[in-house]
């Protein structure tokens, strides 16, 4: 018996990387634009879906035909309350018997496509599981990530979860009704965002009066002609894209980049 | 708290490139950006790696530094606190150098000397 060493300098998360690739080739084949919605947990991702939902399905004709995969550890109380906007809505619940995940991956995900009418949408919204941190770490297959932050959370939370805030394009911030009852500095917040990641668009919206909500949905509606349009322009320059696309580039210390920036 | 799930993450890519070898020795290369607990990642490698052939493998973690490029005046420096900006630019033109790794860099396993090449797996 004698020990060898075996060079391996493979990303962690490849495996996880891979589905998430089978995921947005079956998403693409049926032409429908993917976007994973964060946020830790009580952040008002559901209710900002009802609001915002409920405007673009009652549309006649409907603006855009819209999907939802709920992701929760247990429990189909986000979904029930979704179903009323009669939209194809699917359970998707990570306990296994000890807890549950805390996040969706590509494999969760791709065990509940079967139930997924995607030729049947153009948009599918993945609900992701409260959390600000693993979720950012587990692509799905998404076109698009964004999270929801509510001004009941603290100004200090993308410092403290940079990598969640550096993962989204779109970061709403939530439940801005409340602010004349908080201690809550709204601008700090907004810098703070800016200064983990100063592409993402910022929004201020409250989805219970509805406050901001005509913006979320003009941002939804827009997606999917500013993905394929992207995608087209990635195509022409050979799908190098600085933060979101594949690094073609090796460094030094990084043989291989992480697929999360 | 994602310690876990990059603990199964581990593990899977480990017992991929063992091919049913005992794993003796882990080298692992994490960016600070990853915001990794190394005690909590330890902690929970030992459970998921029960009855694998990670089982009781050491592991070594290479920190690797959270370093920043600005594309426009080309410097690179190292952050302590999450600032994505360049103290000369601003914000237009940086992008991470270092620092989002999470890899396996390299195993070590255990052979037997002679059957190496007749027990492919």
């Amino acid at each position: 018996m004698h020990r060898t060493k075996v060079r391996v300098v493979e990303d962690a998360l490849d495996a996880n990387n891979t589905i998430a690739g089978a995921n947005a080739s079956d998403f693409e084949r049926s032409d429908v634009t993917v976007v994973n919605l964060m946020s830790a947990p009580g952040a008002g991702k559901t209710t900002l879906l009802e609001r915002a939902l409920e405007g673009i399905v009652n549309e006649d004709p409907p603006a855009l035909r819209v999907g939802v995969l709920e992701g929760d550890v247990q429990g189909s109380f986000d979904a029930d309350r979704l179903s009323v906007l009669h939209i194809p809505v699917v359970q998707l619940n990570t306990d296994n018997g000890f807890g549950g995940e805390c996040h969706l991956d590509a494999n969760m995900v791709r065990s509940a496509l079967p139930a997924v009418p995607l030729d049947d949408i153009d948009v599918l919204i993945v609900e992701n599981v409260g959390n600000l941190v693993c979720p950012a770490e587990f692509r799905i297959g998404e076109d698009s990530r964004i999270m929801v932050c509510s001004v009941t959370e603290g100004e200090d939370k993308p410092l403290k979860y940079p990598l969640m805030f550096r993962a989204c394009e779109l970061v709403v911030i939530n439940k801005v009704d409340l602010l004349q009852h908080l201690d809550f500095d709204v601008d700090r917040l907004e810098a703070n965002i800016k200064q983990v990641n100063h592409e993402a668009t910022v929004m201020r919206v409250s989805a219970k009066t509805g406050e901001g909500v005509e913006e979320f949905r003009t941002w939804l509606k827009a997606l999917p002609a500013r993905i394929a349009a992207e995608a087209a322009h990635d195509h022409d320059h050979g799908g190098h894209d600085h933060e979101h696309g594949p690094h073609t580039h090796t460094h030094d210390h990084a043989d291989h980049e992480p697929a999360t920036a | 708290m994602h310690e876990f799930d990059l603990s199964s993450a581990i593990v899977q890519t480990v017992n991929k490139h063992a091919a049913g070898r005992k794993v003796t020795h882990i080298t692992l290369r994490v960016g600070r950006l990853r915001q990794v607990v190394k005690d909590t990642l330890l902690f929970y490698l030992a459970i998921v790696g029960k009855d694998t052939p990670c089982e009781g493998a050491t592991l070594e973690i290479i920190d690797v530094p959270a370093v920043l490029r600005c594309n426009t005046c080309k410097n690179e420096w190292e952050i302590e606190i999450p600032a994505f900006i360049c103290g000369t630019c601003g914000p237009g033109a940086v992008e991470v150098a270092t620092g989002e790794e999470f890899m396996v860099e390299s195993i070590e396993v255990e052979d037997e000397e002679e059957a190496a090449c007749t027990a492919p797996r």
